[in-house]
């Protein structure tokens, strides 16, 4: 199972083993990792799961698609490397992964 | 240790917003005994998804929950599921539950939810006919949607057409029957639910409007639906969505105010200043509408869950939330901001036969509701809209060529 680490908008870390086949929200949730609340479950519809991810993971994460993009476009706190964890499925390639969260979710 | 530690906390129903509820109470500080008393074999999940990705079979049930059951058992919860609390004792301050056990409270949150409203016409218990409101529900109802399976929902509201999507992508033979004039009505402007209406259609839905339910028809298992008029439709499975009911009567008989709902103030508080109630079942004042109503949605009963945390806490914080909602269906997302209460104009933003337009609701020229059609800006620039209520031009929002970010111009 990928090692995934989340880190809050204070700096505290959780290093969590995630099942690939969930997505980045849902290996939040199920680990008890604060911060990201996800009130519509997963359904691109609330944009409270909002993360950053260094742009050198974009290979395997992939982009956000058009819906994302829009639902990003008016967050809190945007920046370039800004993704929807709900819209992410982890793979074994993601062993290493550092997910950051903003202020919005702190 | 404070007095609140030595208290006991029940919760009654253990549904997303309990779920919620114990995550504020616990991270609050509440250090006392903390009790979640439900009536299904679960813990807290989502429903969202059981008329969408659970019915189709993309999702498991573990993946509905609200949390992992480690959660509770972190916090130190007393799950008592399987459980329903058959009476109050606000004299006494303690619960009695349907396996005759008496618990005591210092503090009672009531999330008892909703029911499904059931349809009463001959025939109402043959097997085959469903209602959809549990994981139960729906493990009850999956075999039976097979490709080539005829499926008849009675109802085109919001559950009812979820259905229907996902029994046709799973190649269902799908006939929807409405009593009203037009699908997805309730609190639906004309532009949205024709849209809705038409995209079924395309996607091979039959769908009768104008038309009761007189019976249903078969021998044991249902084999025809019967019409008003005397018109049939045969059906091996029936999904029945006609709405919910509040699960207030425990309330009632206890003798708290309820009207549509139990009634709660802006802090989830009931008349009686130790019971706390959230979520489908309340009905509660909303100062951002202006009004007292009732909502089913999970976004309210996370928020409420919130709020009757915190007053149970010690810590008040006034309930002021701008409803959404949001509905899947085929590969359109329906987001819904706001309430459409008074709107004395309306826009329409965008082309719906691109399946990606929005509706607005204005009232003196401020955006007061948004449905949006897979238009994410439109949705979540429209909701800030609402929370800010700020003046805009009909003209502007109408004009697509006009980014959703400088609708409103800066002065």
């Amino acid at each position: 199972m990928p090692k995934i680490t989340y880190i809050e908008f204070d700096g505290t870390e959780h290093t969590v083993e995630a099942d690939t086949g969930l997505t980045l929200m849902e290996a939040a949730v199920k680990n008890l990792v604060p911060g990201i609340d996800a009130d519509c479950g997963g359904a691109c519809a609330c944009a409270t799961c909002h993360v950053y991810i260094d742009k050198d993971w974009v290979e395997k994460t992939g982009s956000a698609d058009e819906m994302e993009l829009s639902m990003l476009d008016f967050a809190d706190d945007v920046k370039d490397t800004s993704r929807l964890s709900c819209q992410i499925k982890i793979t074994d390639g993601f062993d290493g992964l550092i997910v950051k969260m903003p202020e919005s979710q702190s | 240790m404070g007095q609140q530690d030595q208290d006991t906390f029940i919760i009654v129903g253990a549904g997303h917003g309990a779920g919620q509820a114990v995550s504020s109470l616990r991270s609050g500080g509440f250090d006392g005994r903390l009790i979640l008393i439900g009536d299904e074999p679960y813990i807290p999940y989502q429903r969202p998804p059981l008329s969408k990705k659970f019915l189709a079979g993309e999702m498991e049930v573990e993946r509905l929950y609200f949390k992992p059951e480690k959660f509770y058992q972190d916090r130190n919860v007393e799950l008592m599921l399987n459980t329903s609390v058959t009476k109050i004792d606000r004299d006494a301050k303690t619960v009695t539950t349907d396996k005759g056990e008496t618990l005591a409270y210092d503090k009672l949150l009531l999330m008892t939810g909703t029911r499904v409203r059931k349809l009463q016409v001959p025939g109402a218990d043959l097997q085959g006919i469903h209602y959809l409101r549990s994981i139960e529900d729906v493990n009850q109802m999956r075999d039976a949607f097979q490709p080539g399976a005829k499926l008849a929902v009675i109802g085109g509201g919001y559950i009812g057409m979820e259905v229907a999507a996902v029994a046709k992508k799973l190649g269902l033979d799908v006939t929807v029957v409405e009593a009203l004039d037009r699908i997805m009505s309730r609190g639906i402007g004309e532009e949205v639910s024709n849209f809705f209406q038409d995209m079924h259609r395309e996607e091979g839905v039959t769908i009768l409007t104008g038309k009761g339910v007189e019976a249903f028809e078969g021998d044991g298992k249902v084999q025809h639906v019967v019409c008003s008029g005397g018109s049939k439709v045969d059906a091996d499975i029936v999904v029945v969505g006609i709405g919910v009911l509040p699960n207030q009567e425990l309330a009632e008989e206890a003798g708290l105010k309820c009207d549509n709902g139990i009634v709660v103030d802006e802090y989830c508080q009931t008349d009686d200043p130790d019971i706390y109630a959230g979520g489908d079942c309340t009905l509660h004042p909303n100062p951002l509408l202006g009004r007292t109503l009732r909502l089913e949605s999970v976004h309210n009963a996370v928020e409420q869950g919130k709020t009757a945390a915190a007053a149970m806490l010690g810590t008040p914080k006034a309930y002021a939330q701008v409803p959404w909602f949001w509905s899947d269906q085929y590969d359109v997302k329906l987001q819904i901001a706001g309430m459409p209460d008074g709107y004395d104009d309306h826009v329409v933003r965008g082309d719906p036969s691109t399946r990606k337009f929005a509706v607005f609701y204005l009232k003196d020229n401020k955006i007061i509701c948004v449905f949006a059609i897979s238009a994410m800006a439109e949705y979540m620039q429209g909701r800030k809209l609402i929370e800010k209520a700020v003046d805009v031009i009909p003209d502007r929002l109408a004009d697509t060529s006009i980014n959703m970010k400088e609708i409103v111009q800066e002065s």
